[in-house]
């Protein structure tokens, strides 16, 4: 056996340890015959090359974590702007200020990622007729497609609906819970990969 | 509580007797079809009517539907026996008079099951004779729904001999709960879920009674479906399908419907076509139609003055007019209206001091009149006999439905369990 064939069979033995098992020391693998004097040398080069290619792989893993992490916090932030419900007042499909702010950076997401379309779902509360409340539930979804539409956002992206009364967010009969069920819902499509407005 | 009712009805009854026997026997000669509305109706008025024991198989289940068909009609006084007087009358070969006369009844039923189903003689007590003696046909099994409904039917015809008016024992409630749609027999019994559509919204009996129609949220569309048959889509697509209803000759189902610009009527052939649209809404909300019973009018509920208010227009969607008269001060909310039978009222909810109650609109006059205060009381649908109406009240502490006789005021609750909506009251049902 050459020095030369020692040296390949402890680096693959040293890399084999450091890439399968990072808790295993470097294991100081029985060399068959006694090394020459520059082995020892040679052999802390490449478990130190090996080191560092290990090393650099992780960091590159590590940095293409925090990216996806950061996508993701970006996906989760434009899709929660996506999925943002608006709230109205009693019997009223008027926009209230914070509906038109909640709709206002919808409509800068829906901007920057044309493949999105969106199902608007209005609800009521539970006071008042059932057959009135699904046709209130309908006008508060088209006041919100309305605006969206105002804001530059193409009207066949958008689809409205309304469930009335059937589908409370919340249980209750105080002002509190109804309150939380007089509302429009977002069900966003295409959505999987968001850009971020002005990226 | 329910034995206190019926002997202090009976002792009312009882009372009266001298007085009011003969009163009973003019009406059911001069009363032929429907009742006056707003008559000031005094309850114990109504003929005494005894079911005297029936024997044989099935036989107090019998004499038990008979009596309770006709105390829920609200026109005769039924006059339970207590046991000793129900001994005696079913000891007797032949009517027992004196028995009866005591009893306070100006008219006794006796029925008695026979081979081919149910053998029935109404007999006069003013005058000790037998009034009628007619046979009805009865499925032999007796507790099955078919006979039960064949018992109905039978009640509904001694009604209309007592009475002049046939009954409303054979006719059942649709209605919506815990999203599928049930039927009910109109004394609260035989309780059958129709629909495994998920989500129904109101629904509408056809005019023949074979049939429903309804709306479902998800999908968005309107069904027809058969009683026992498969459903069938009519109409459907993007925004909302409400409250379907059957034209009065069955040709053709009225609803609301609209997208991203209000709510309009719009009416589409049974057998399936293009939708027309009936109302003008220019963007406002109109739903809940309901159709005068010569199907030249429709009643409907309409946001087009900023707030819910009731409406009439022609079944072609012109002379649109303001049905209930407009309120000063708190902006009103008027809504689910349904044309009454005899075509002379209108009922609807309207929201007072918060809350909702059940009012009749007169057709005549306008004038307006509050039927219920207890609890809220919404969605009012009217029986047959244009007498009864079912609704849906909190005053148990849930959404169950209620009758409320408009002519007594006398109240009854027809479901229990979980929450209700949306009742609508079927036809006159033939036997099935």
């Amino acid at each position: 056996m050459t020095n030369r064939s020692t040296v390949l069979a402890l680096l693959v033995v040293a890399s084999v340890g450091i890439a399968g098992c990072r808790r295993t020391p470097p294991a100081a693998a029985p060399a068959p015959t006694p090394a020459p004097d520059n082995s020892a040398q040679a052999r802390a080069d490449s478990i130190a090359a090996a080191q560092r290619r290990a090393d650099s792989l992780a960091a590159a893993r590590a940095a293409e974590a925090r990216d996806a992490a950061a996508r993701a916090a970006t996906q989760r932030e434009l899709a929660d702007i996506l999925s943002a419900r608006v709230y109205f007042d009693y019997d009223r499909d008027a926009l209230r200020d914070d509906a038109m702010a909640t709709l206002d950076q919808k409509a800068a997401v829906l901007q920057a990622n044309t493949g999105v379309t969106m199902t608007i779902t209005g609800h009521t509360d539970e006071r008042g007729s059932d057959e009135y409340n699904l046709a209130l539930g309908q006008r508060r979804a088209a006041q919100v497609k309305r605006y969206l539409v105002s804001k530059g956002i193409d009207g066949a992206r958008l689809t409205t609906q309304s469930m009335g009364e059937s589908q409370p967010a919340v249980q209750g009969s105080d002002e509190g819970a109804y309150q939380q069920n007089r509302r429009a819902e977002f069900d966003a499509r295409n959505a999987g990969s968001l850009v971020r407005p002005g990226a | 509580m329910r034995s206190v009712l019926r002997s202090s009805r009976a002792l009312a009854a009882l009372a009266a007797l001298l007085v009011l026997a003969p009163v009973a026997l003019h009406a059911q000669d001069t009363t032929t079809r429907g009742v006056r509305i707003g008559l000031s109706y005094d309850p114990s008025g109504k003929p005494g009517v005894v079911v005297l024991p029936v024997s044989g198989a099935g036989g107090d289940s019998i004499a038990a539907i008979v009596s309770r068909d006709l105390d829920f009609g609200d026109r005769v006084n039924v006059i339970m026996l207590d046991a000793a007087s129900a001994g005696a009358a079913a000891r007797a070969s032949v009517p027992n008079w004196a028995l009866l006369a005591k009893l306070g009844a100006a008219a006794a039923v006796q029925v008695t099951p026979t081979a081919s189903g149910l053998h029935v003689a109404i007999y006069n007590v003013a005058t000790k004779q037998t009034a009628r003696i007619r046979d009805y046909p009865a499925p032999s099994m007796h507790a099955t729904r078919a006979w039960r409904s064949a018992v109905h039917s039978m009640s509904d015809d001694i009604e209309l001999a007592l009475t002049g008016v046939r009954g409303i024992a054979s006719t059942r409630v649709l209605f919506e709960r815990g999203r599928r749609l049930w039927e009910v027999d109109s004394d609260g019994e035989q309780l059958t879920a129709l629909t495994t559509a998920e989500a129904p919204g109101s629904s509408e009996w056809s005019p023949d009674g074979r049939s429903i129609v309804y709306n479902t949220y998800t999908p968005s569309q309107i069904v027809v479906q058969a009683i026992g048959g498969r459903p069938r889509v009519v109409a459907a697509g993007s925004g909302v399908y409400i409250s379907p209803v059957f034209s009065p000759d069955g040709s053709s189902i009225v609803y609301a419907h609209g997208v991203d610009d209000g709510v309009d009527i719009y009416s589409v052939p049974v057998s399936g076509g293009t939708p027309r649209r009936i109302s003008i809404g220019r963007g406002s909300d109109n739903v809940a139609p309901s159709f005068s019973p010569d199907g030249r009018r429709i009643a409907f509920m309409s946001g087009r003055a900023g707030h819910p208010e009731i409406y009439t227009m022609d079944a072609d969607g012109t002379n649109a007019d303001l049905l209930t008269p407009l309120d000063i001060g708190e902006s009103a909310y008027r809504a689910s209206p349904d044309w009454a039978p005899d075509g002379r009222q209108v009922a609807f909810q309207s929201r007072i001091a918060g809350t909702f109650q059940v009012m009749t609109v007169s057709l005549r006059d306008r004038g307006l009149k509050q039927l219920t205060s207890d609890g809220s009381n919404e969605d009012p649908s009217w029986a047959p006999d244009g007498r009864h109406l079912v609704f849906v009240s909190t005053r148990s502490g849930t959404r169950q439905l209620w009758v409320l006789d408009v002519e007594s005021g006398r109240t009854r609750q027809l479901t229990r369990g979980a929450p209700v909506r949306l009742p609508a009251w079927s036809p006159r049902l033939a036997g099935d």
